[in-house]
């Protein structure tokens, strides 16, 4: 999005210039319509083959529809106020087709017969217009139709059938907690999505799916008001493809740090009041904390902070589009082409299994069909080291010698087009038992970073910079203090080529990532990324204080 | 219906509030319609066209609020968007930073309009003329194009009515070398569309993309740069310029959580922050880069000055952070203007003894909002100057920089372009800051 489309009606849309950002896909409705049911399934086909048979008739060979109700609330809390409450729906039909070997799209918030008929003429005459300049078909993977088939994901709780005086009071109770422990500010939000798309095609397919996310987080800030230095330190929690029983902890989802690193992470259950405790005494230590010298260390890195590094290092780089060129303008391209591939380098070392999902219950990638009709699954990226395979859909399979779509298509709403989009990608847990205090027991002089920071990543994928939420030092085997101004920078090949261990399954958790971008227009797409701690050797570190006058 | 003339929106509006029992009310309509194309491969990849356009409706009780909006526009829908926001409002919580809604307002009436219009027609010949000359010169060209036009109107129970209508048009390109060994960039935002020029702008790109072949390694350190407008300011991610002046919000600075805190407490306005040649403002008025007319709460624009000759002038004031504050209110512009030489790359090029010149920098993060340090990496066309020259193609770079010391290390400034419907010179930089090597291209 850009930002001189944020400027919007009201003065809730200028405030959020300065909160988290979220995508601001609706419109703002009562939040008691988010309960309300949308189409049902017979109208929502009856709608669909308007728009299938408008579109053959204008001359597409191939078109898919997809009817959509985008449901999105956030609440914005600071202190002891509530910032803002929004909810917002978005409903709309979109059609994509193929005239002439080329793509066509368009949408329109008129759902009726005659706005659709007009959508699906105008998505036609753009694949005609463009066609005159196309010099690559689209050679779309065969895909059989399913007929009328349904996915639900597996919530226990819809987060929009919780009173949202109930949810105000956990942010309020998250924020008292934290100024109680003495924070100079804390703020807290909670996001919540429901997708409800329908999808045809002319290949017979008429899928209706049903999807929720998650994302509870909080930031507090530390102010030694003499020094004028503060210091904030964002939740550990993860966005979720759940629903809202993510925010009732269990202890079995608690997964301690290593021994005096005071760290909790969490599995499928989210403990926010714990993890503000944590955060409020961390951000204070923060303040004095030792400055890194910098150099040469092992890196410790926990799950919440891996799942990003695996996210801009692994994911990305494997999406096929940016492989062949098709996100040069944006995005960027990738080192890991073809050509490199058919090479056989290393992408990492042996303990380096990485695999792509769509189908792992509660992540954020999970869906029954993917945004073109594609039943999801999971497949090999990496294989002890080895690059093994892509990530790709319909009109891309055939680039790489193969005859089905990854089930990698996504849109963010009924009115962008649909393409592909990173799956979950997870670095699979060591076979070998092994928990966090023994790996760290071999570590003489290293770093154990817990939570994501800054990041950034060039546009093919080799030089990288990460910092983190806390650093503590590891000095002959054991955490010895905090540390502060840490940053790593490191080579996407040369770092996973160090990669010395991974924990085994008992740590391995999930971190999310809400709101990743690519594309033109930017669209917006959620992923997930499973890990367990893991140690990297030899990995350089910068101090990233500065002097300003 | 996306684009609706402003007696027609006002008529609309001027029913909604009919409909309202609402302590205050204020309506708002916002319409588009756009069209794009997206090449790469030196084929059309996927192109389309979105037309909507959504009532939004506020209703206050007191110092309860609620929202509520539709994008129908018959009698019972209004009534029935009305009567939700007004539900919403009873059942809100208090805000602690309620304002009062903003009375009849004087706006200026900025030249953001352009007659001419993009079709999918000429979006497609746009590309075709790109795409045909990177295929003559077996290059590769990726690119997008973007335009349309949009209105924004409001009114409320307390008198205040505003309409503004806008067009924009984006384009951008990125043009590789067929052994993937050269890239080069441009990119180009304009009120007209035919003030465009899709294939001037490819053929800047292919220059960049043939002389960035065989890019040498240099060590990384301090540099003097040559930062050209791309690298300096992007409208869809942060950006050097774009993270300091919209990052000079004072509720942070006066809450000791941002570059312009004060130690001890308040904010560094009135402080010597950069060179005395540093001059930044907004000026919706100015012909090249037409700004908004209002800002979301309504606050009419007017020509602002952020930082004159290295002092900060002004910060951004929220209604609620002004009153409290006892100052005015500043309305939230969509663009600002960074006052500039005459010079031109080309020039600042020439007088340059040993130095780099960046065409664009890329993935800027925050890494420490104390200093407003930020990370990222030149792309798509670094080249080292030697004696007034470029020499040679260097390997990208990642920076760690913060643009307040980038700002003191002033060593010329040139003539800004548009971008990003902003103003950007060029600028000569001492002393900045690079980390490690990139081998990408």
């Amino acid at each position: 999005m850009k930002r001189r489309d944020f400027v919007g009606l009201t003065g809730l849309a200028t405030g959020a210039l300065f909160l988290p950002s979220f995508p601001s896909l609706g419109s703002a409705v009562d939040p008691l319509r988010l309960l309300e049911p949308g189409l049902d399934v017979a109208q929502k086909k009856r709608l669909a083959d308007v728009g299938l048979n408008a579109a053959k008739s204008a001359g597409a060979s191939y078109a898919d529809v997809r009817i959509g109700r985008y449901l999105n609330q956030s609440i914005f809390t600071r202190e002891k106020q509530v910032q803002g409450i929004s909810s917002t729906e978005s409903f709309g039909f979109g059609i994509r087709v193929i005239a002439n070997g080329t793509w066509g799209f368009a949408s329109t918030n008129n759902v009726t017969d005659a706005g659709i008929a007009k959508a699906a003429q105008l998505a036609v005459q753009i694949a005609k217009a463009n066609s005159k300049v196309q010099k690559e078909k689209v050679q779309l993977a065969p895909q059989k139709g399913y007929g009328e088939v349904s996915w639900k994901a597996p919530i226990q709780q819809n987060a929009f059938e919780v009173p949202i005086k109930d949810k105000v009071d956990l942010l309020l109770g998250v924020n008292a907690k934290a100024l109680d422990l003495g924070v100079s500010f804390v703020n807290s939000i909670l996001s919540q999505v429901n997708e409800q798309k329908y999808f045809a095609s002319t290949d017979g397919s008429y899928i209706d799916q049903d999807i929720h996310r998650i994302y509870p987080s909080f930031g507090v800030t530390a102010i030694d008001r003499a020094s004028g230095k503060f210091r904030s330190r964002q939740a550990l929690s993860a966005p979720v493809g759940m629903g809202y029983e993510y925010l009732t902890p269990k202890a079995a989802d608690k997964v301690a740090g290593p021994t005096g690193s005071d760290i909790i992470g969490y599995k499928n259950s989210y403990d926010m009041l714990e993890d503000v405790a944590a955060a409020a005494k961390q951000v204070k230590q923060k303040l004095t904390a030792k400055s890194v010298v910098p150099g040469k260390y092992d890196l410790v890195l926990d799950p919440h902070h891996l799942g990003l590094t695996i996210h801009e290092s692994v994911g990305h780089p494997l999406e096929l589009d940016r492989v062949l060129g098709y996100e040069a303008n944006y995005a960027g391209t990738s080192f890991a082409t073809l050509e490199w591939k058919a090479k056989g380098i290393p992408y990492g070392s042996k303990v380096v299994n990485i695999v792509a999902d769509k189908v792992t219950p509660g992540t954020l990638g999970a869906v029954g069909y993917d945004d073109e009709g594609v039943k999801t699954k999971r497949w090999d990226l990496i294989k002890e080291g080895r690059l093994v395979d892509y990530e790709k859909i319909r009109d891309q399979a055939h680039v790489v010698g193969q005859k089905e779509s990854d089930g990698c298509c996504y849109s963010q709403s009924w009115q962008d087009v649909q393409f592909q989009r990173m799956p979950n990608v997870s670095l699979q847990p060591g076979k070998t038992p092994l928990s966090v205090d023994e790996l760290v027991r071999g570590v003489d002089k290293g770093i154990y970073i817990a939570g994501n920071g800054s990041f950034s990543i060039d546009q093919q994928r080799y030089n990288f910079q990460f910092g983190g939420q806390v650093f503590y030092a590891i000095e002959k085997g054991k955490i010895t203090e905090m540390l502060e101004d840490v940053a790593y920078q490191a080579n996407t090949q040369e770092f996973w080529n160090a990669c010395a261990a991974t924990c085994d399954e008992r740590d391995f958790r999930f971190f999310g990532a809400f709101n990743d971008g690519k594309g033109q227009p930017s669209q917006s797409s959620a992923v997930s990324h499973g890990s367990s701690t893991t140690r990297f050797n030899g990995v350089n570190v910068i101090n990233t204080a500065r002097k300003i006058g | 219906m996306a684009i609706l003339s402003k007696e027609d929106a006002q008529a609309l509006l001027k029913k909604v509030l009919t409909y309202s029992t609402a302590d205050e009310c204020e309506a708002s309509l916002r319409g588009r319609t756009t069209g794009n194309i997206r090449y790469a491969r030196n084929s059309v990849s996927t192109a389309g066209a979105q037309d909507s356009v959504s009532l939004a409706v506020e209703s206050r009780f007191g110092k309860r609020s609620g929202i509520a909006t539709c994008n129908e526009f018959d009698d019972a829908t209004l009534k029935r968007c009305v009567q939700r926001a007004e539900e919403i409002a009873r059942l809100a919580p208090e805000s602690p930073e309620y304002v009062p809604m903003l009375g009849p307002q004087t706006y200026l009436n900025p030249p953001s309009t352009a007659t001419t219009q993009l079709t999918a027609a000429t979006r497609a010949q746009a590309a075709a003329d790109s795409m045909n000359l990177c295929a003559a010169k077996n290059l590769t060209a990726a690119g997008f194009l973007d335009g349309g036009t949009s209105f924004v109107a409001k009114r409320n129970s307390k008198g205040l009515e505003a309409y503004q209508q806008s067009t924009n048009t984006d384009f951008s390109v990125t043009v590789r070398t067929a052994d993937g060994r050269g890239s080069g960039y441009a990119i180009a935002d304009a009120t007209d569309p035919a003030k465009l020029n899709a294939k001037g702008l490819t053929q800047r790109a292919v220059d960049k993309a043939l002389s960035s072949v065989n890019a040498r390694a240099i060590e990384p350190g301090k540099y003097t740069v040559i930062l050209e407008p791309a690298a300096l300011m992007a409208g869809d991610d942060l950006s050097l310029l774009g993270g300091l002046v919209f990052g000079m919000g004072a509720r942070e600075a006066d809450e000791g959580r941002s570059f312009l805190s004060k130690k001890g407490g308040g904010n560094r306005k009135g402080e010597k922050l950069f060179d005395e040649r540093i001059t930044i403002y907004s000026d919706p008025m100015n012909p090249e880069v037409p700004g908004n007319a209002f800002d979301g709460d309504g606050l009419p624009t007017k020509r602002q000055t952020w930082v004159e000759k290295g002092v900060v002038k002004n910060l951004f004031y929220s209604r609620f952070w002004a009153e409290k504050n006892k100052v005015p209110a500043t309305a939230y512009p969509n663009g600002f203007i960074m006052a500039g030489g005459t010079q031109s790359t080309a020039e600042l090029i020439k007088g340059t003894a040993k130095g780099i010149l960046v065409t664009r920098l890329w993935y800027i993060r925050e890494v420490d909002p104390q200093t407003l340090l930020f990370t990222g990496l030149t792309r798509d066309g670094t080249f080292y100057i030697e004696n007034g020259q470029i020499k040679f193609p260097i390997k990208n770079l990642r920076f760690n920089e913060s643009p307040i010391i980038m700002l003191n290390n002033i060593e010329a400034i040139g003539r800004p372009q548009r971008l990003a419907g902003c103003l950007i010179p060029p600028l000569k930089i001492r002393d900045f800051t690079f980390t490690s090597l990139s081998d990408a291209i």
